[in-house]
């Protein structure tokens, strides 16, 4: 493809402006780095950061069965969601590998927003209209998705930008951006805020282990709130960060990403991250193999490890030995900016999979020794 | 936009070339290269003494993001490495025509020199 063909989000020309390096990601033109991925990094350690996440998808569900139904798609539980609340959770398929791993916030006593990875968004939505067709059909009474009542499913990506804005100094940009007396929303919750004549969406979570908001805004607001964002951060060492600082972080922490650490090839359970999953729930799209998963264990594990020397960086793909036989792969790896050490997490069979074993990552026919260890990889 | 000495000479693979004597050269990789890499957090250095033909990987630059081949732009032993860069990666980064070299190749005919690029067909080639 040529850069012609990829989307460009509503701050494209911004991060042009700033010198960013654009590359493509998901089909869409997207910065990598501005100045330095390390500096970047720093900054949401340290300071405070933002990103453009606008290209990330925005899914409404609305309706007196939205509750019910998404209960049903989705594995985590949606009941404990008052309004304004928020959760992480996991859209799978039958096999109960991971479609999409996304957050759900319930904006209205009867309307869900889901926000998706962006690689993922048509497929995420593709999957949900024919499940929400299916629902209603009675050609299928075994599904136990026919007694859902009815729901309006929406995708409205194209209508929304979005920023993460993330770091220690959270708190003092939000006063000076949205006002004083103004509260933050408690973490996970989402609350709409009035900005320069328009509304905005305030979510206090994030990717990067940090405090931090995510933002939501019309796309027809984002240079706006963007440059906004930029000047009333100046003084407290703001710098806009890419994808590069955005994949470090949320390394550090050991959070997932898909189409790395999460496939539909792989359940949540072998991802360690059955926290998100309520298999208390009567019925979950994937629900039988996990809790199959859950009974015999998983054959393999994801886990985080750190490398014993100084060296080359792990990287994905990359074979991970224990005693000279071969016992996983590589999903994500990198040099954590944070402890200046090579870091990553690796499918590796449950029986090797024990916090504090030696393992060797395997990097251009030469084996590095590494240990698993306990997530997440970074702490203050 | 980013530096291209006139004094240099260039691989089509961004490796820069500089002339010592009759029969060495240091190498490294240009500005256009490290920018387009990001920030440089290994090198894995040539062995000493290793020979290579022109075009043969030798060394390899990581970034954060990517593992990148660093090739011998000539046939050529290699006499000379930067240990500095195994302590300050950032070198090549900072200073990529300076600190930030990569190795020196002692060369076996200085004519095959002349099939290496100049600074304008270069700039030429990055745009």
């Amino acid at each position: 493809m040529t850069h012609g063909e990829y989307s460009k989000t509503p701050l494209y020309s911004e991060h042009v402006r700033l010198g960013a390096k654009m590359v493509p990601f998901a089909g869409w033109l997207m910065p990598v780095q501005y100045t330095s991925i390390i500096e970047e990094h720093q900054a949401v350690r340290n300071d405070v950061g933002i990103f453009d996440i606008s290209h990330m998808g925005q899914l409404i569900v609305e309706g007196a069965g939205a509750r019910e139904w998404l209960n049903v798609m989705l594995t985590n539980n949606i009941n404990k969601l008052g309004v304004g609340m928020g959760q992480y959770t996991f859209l799978l398929n039958e096999r109960g590998g991971v479609i999409d791993d996304l957050i759900v916030y319930r904006i209205g006593e009867q309307k869900f927003l889901l926000v998706v990875n962006a690689a993922r968004r048509d497929k995420d939505f593709a999957w949900l209209q024919n499940h929400h067709k299916e629902g209603r059909s009675l050609d299928r009474p075994s599904s136990g998705l026919e007694t859902a009542a009815p729901c309006e499913l929406m995708n409205r990506s194209k209508d929304f930008g979005g920023v993460a804005i993330q770091g220690p100094r959270i708190a003092d940009l939000f006063h000076a951006l949205f006002g004083k007396d103004i509260t933050l929303p408690p973490r996970n919750c989402i609350a709409n805020f009035p900005f320069d004549g328009t509304t905005v969406s305030v979510a206090r979570t994030g990717y990067t282990g940090e405090d931090g908001i995510e933002v939501f805004f019309c796309a027809t607001d984002g240079v706006k709130f963007w440059n906004a964002v930029l000047e009333k951060g100046k003084p407290l060492g703001i710098k806009p960060c890419g994808l590069g600082a955005r994949d470090t972080l949320r390394l550090e922490m050991c959070y997932p990403l898909n189409g790395s650490d999460l496939s539909p090839e792989r359940n949540p359970i072998e991802a360690g991250l059955g926290f998100f999953v309520d298999l208390n729930k009567s019925t979950f799209i994937g629900r039988d193999v996990l809790l199959k998963t859950t009974e015999i264990g998983p054959r393999e594990k994801l886990v985080s490890f750190r490398m014993k020397e100084k060296g080359p960086p792990p990287r994905p793909h990359y074979a991970v030995f224990q005693n000279s036989e071969r016992v996983g792969e590589v999903t994500s790896g990198t040099i954590s900016p944070s402890l200046n050490w090579g870091i990553g997490l690796a499918y590796v069979s449950s029986a090797h999979a024990k916090i504090g074993a030696d393992i060797d990552i395997e990097i251009r026919g030469q084996k590095f020794p590494a240990t698993i260890e306990k997530k997440p990889l970074y702490k203050k | 936009m980013t530096n291209v000495p006139d004094d240099l000479l260039y691989t089509e693979t961004h490796e820069w070339i500089k002339r010592e004597d009759s029969d060495k050269v240091r190498v490294g990789i240009t500005d256009h290269a490290q920018s387009e890499l990001t920030d440089v957090v290994y090198v894995e250095l040539p062995k000493m003494d290793r020979q290579a033909n022109a075009k043969e990987p030798i060394a390899v630059v990581e970034s954060v993001k990517a593992a990148s081949d660093i090739y011998a732009p000539v046939k050529g032993t290699v006499v000379e490495v930067n240990k500095a860069l195994e302590a300050d990666p950032g070198l090549i980064n900072r200073e990529p025509y300076g600190q930030g070299w990569i190795f020196v190749l002692k060369i076996d005919n200085a004519d095959e020199l002349k099939q290496l690029k100049d600074a304008e067909a270069y700039r030429k080639q990055i745009g």
